[in-house]
């Protein structure tokens, strides 16, 4: 083999390695392109209300559903039963709220003695009740307006 | 991302084809590559040039059809990324064996048992792992069924190699079983199972891990009950560095756990506690045992021990110096005067013959495997999934950086495998099943969205069914 020979050969080489990095590189780009394609579209979806199959048991909480009032989740209903509900963006949450002023973990509502509380999770835009930043777990009474970012849920009885 | 986007659900190509082109494309650079060593060692076109370039062939092609047949949408980079990489191992090793077979001729001592067709025997072992796990796991969320049992056998793997009679110490590390005629590195089957534990254990857990309870210097702190597996994570960790002398594992289990944490959490406070049990750990390490002293100070001044302990290192910047920009190419470098050229040091090999433009090359490869493994982990919809991806992802992320960093003098140096470059079978084997997760989860992720999801799925949407 010749010393040009090789030279050419070892060029090919990283040419053909470089070819595949950029090829990949190409196929990203595309991917980035289109991110609504790539991404599952479920998420972003407003979603209608479903019509809550079994209304909560008569329980002795006071409120027995949050009703979205404001955002992209209009008219979603969330039945409280005896679970705590999370809300926020990740998709873990009970409510799943698509909204850059909310964090993702925002807020979570729990009962607690005959009532249910509202706890904000260290959020960054703060949690709202009626037009007070709440600091505390504080009682969501029937009636009052939950603010998170730009959705904002009613507590119904 | 993406507000209120047009409900029409439209084709995902699945770009299977670009799949294989790429595929193609690494098999050609396998070919061109072993032809090139045969030619410029001097030893001709290797004689079993054909039957080697052909095995690889086969087996890449019968992972592109499994994919096609059981992950169509998955993401269509994962598989010949990774299988280039394999590839470039493969050359690599071959060109360590031309090199030191030259060598005891020279010496006329006995010809050196090759190693690539051993290693060629675990690609192939590896491949048949890839389709069983493929075949076998339909869908990935059925993994987290398991959690629990897979951290107790993850453990059990972890502590194996300390066990009588089966455990071997090879170059004064404990990390290997050898039952028969077999030997393997148990922790690489355990940083598996160990992903899979931590994805399933902190989606259970995160929402109390994440609720923050104590404010600090302007950071939540989580309570302490919360730190309990941080804390087993790090005693672990250590406890592998300390009985098996394993500094590359350990390091990278404890990373593991933290970014996962981090990951889980969405809570800064991980990281800064995690940084400070790092720190901690790495001093009390420091202060108690003399290999960990040892590599700090190799690590600072290589040249001062260059005849003795920083030999190693000191050969593989020379190499990386001899290489160049373009490199000594394949077959004309001295890759042979590192000790352990082809496996904790291949990468000083591979510096050396395709010089800082094949490096490159090689690290976006690295790069683009493991962004594609965390763009899996943020389009796939279940939390386990997310993290699995993720965990899976850093795992690889971790084991480059920690290698490859010390190779080049960046790091102290830690012995681990280079992913699918090294020579050793269970490392290359763990991370091939690594990848197939990867296929599995981002088939997941990237199928469209059928009817049958919809009705399910917009319901647990809004409200978990409790």
């Amino acid at each position: 083999m010749s010393e040009l020979a090789l030279t050419l050969i070892r060029l090919a080489f990283l040419g053909l390695l470089w070819l595949f990095v950029l090829i990949t590189i190409l196929v990203l780009r595309r991917d980035l392109r289109q991110p609504a394609e790539t991404r599952p579209t479920g998420r972003a979806r407003p979603v209608k209300a479903p019509k809550p199959a079994k209304v909560a048991r008569a329980s002795k909480v006071r409120g027995t559903k949050l009703v979205v009032t404001e955002g992209p989740l209009t008219g979603t209903v969330i039945p409280l039963n005896t679970a705590q509900v999370t809300i926020g963006r990740a998709p873990d949450s009970t409510v799943v709220i698509e909204d850059d002023y909310a964090s993702s973990r925002h807020a979570r509502v729990y009962p607690s003695e005959g009532a249910w509380v509202v706890e904000d999770l260290g959020s960054t835009n703060g949690t709202w009740i009626d037009r007070t930043r709440i600091t505390t777990p504080t009682v969501l009474p029937v009636g009052a307006a939950l603010r998170v970012g730009r959705t904002t849920l009613q507590m119904q009885r | 991302m993406s507000e209120s986007e047009p409900q029409s659900i439209r084709r995902q190509p699945s770009r299977r084809g670009t799949e294989l082109l790429l595929l193609i494309c690494a098999w050609a650079l396998g070919v061109l590559g072993t032809l090139q060593i045969g030619w410029s060692t001097g030893e001709g076109t290797p004689s079993r040039l054909w039957v080697t370039v052909g095995v690889v062939g086969v087996l890449a092609l019968v992972m592109h059809l499994v994919v096609r047949w059981k992950a169509k949408y998955a993401d269509p980079i994962l598989l010949p990324v990774a299988t280039l990489l394999t590839i470039l191992g493969l050359l690599m090793i071959y060109r360590i064996d031309v090199a030191a077979a030259q060598r005891a001729e020279r010496n006329s001592a006995p010809q050196p048992t090759p190693d690539v067709y051993a290693q060629l025997t675990w690609f192939a072992i590896a491949v048949v792992l890839f389709v069983a796990v493929l075949i076998l796991v339909k869908d990935h969320r059925r993994l987290q069924r398991y959690t629990y049992s897979f951290g107790l056998l993850g453990l059990i793997l972890l502590i194996l190699p300390l066990a009588p009679i089966i455990g071997t110490t090879v170059n004064g590390a404990t990390l290997w079983v050898r039952v028969g005629g077999l030997s393997f590195q148990p922790a690489e089957a355990a940083k598996i199972l160990l992903t899979l534990f931590f994805a399933g254990y902190l989606v259970v857990k995160r929402d109390s891990l994440a609720l923050v309870r104590t404010k600090f210097l302007g950071l939540g702190f989580p309570q302490l009950r919360d730190l309990g597996p941080l804390v087993i994570a790090w005693v672990v960790s250590l406890g592998v560095l300390v009985f098996e002398r394993d500094l590359g594992t350990s390091l990278l289990f404890f990373g593991l756990f933290i970014t996962m944490l981090y990951i889980a959490t969405q809570r800064r406070s991980w990281l800064i506690i995690g940084s400070l049990f790092f720190a901690v750990g790495a001093y009390l390490a420091y202060q108690l045992f003399e290999h960990v002293r040892n590599r700090v100070t190799v690590w600072l001044d290589p040249w001062a021990y260059a005849d003795t302990t920083g030999y190693q290192i000191v050969q593989s910047l020379y190499g990386f110096a001899n290489g160049g920009i373009m490199g000594a190419g394949l077959g004309q470098g001295f890759p042979t005067f590192v000790p352990f050229a082809n496996t904790d040091f291949i990468v000083a090999a591979i510096g050396e013959e395709l010089g800082l433009t094949g490096m490159f090359a090689l690290l976006l490869l690295y790069a683009v495997l493991i962004e594609r493994g965390l763009r899996t982990a943020v389009s796939v919809r279940d939390s386990f999934g997310q993290l699995l991806a993720a965990g899976l992802a850093i795992t690889l992320a971790l084991q480059v950086f920690v290698i490859i960093g010390g190779v080049t003098r960046l790091i102290p140096l830690t012995g681990l495998t280079t992913p699918f470059l090294s020579y050793g079978g269970s490392s290359l084997v763990a991370n091939w099943v690594i990848i197939a997760l990867l296929i599995r989860i981002s088939d997941r992720a990237r199928r469209p969205e059928v009817q049958q999801f919809d009705a399910d799925d917009a319901l647990t949407q809004v409200v978990r069914r409790v």
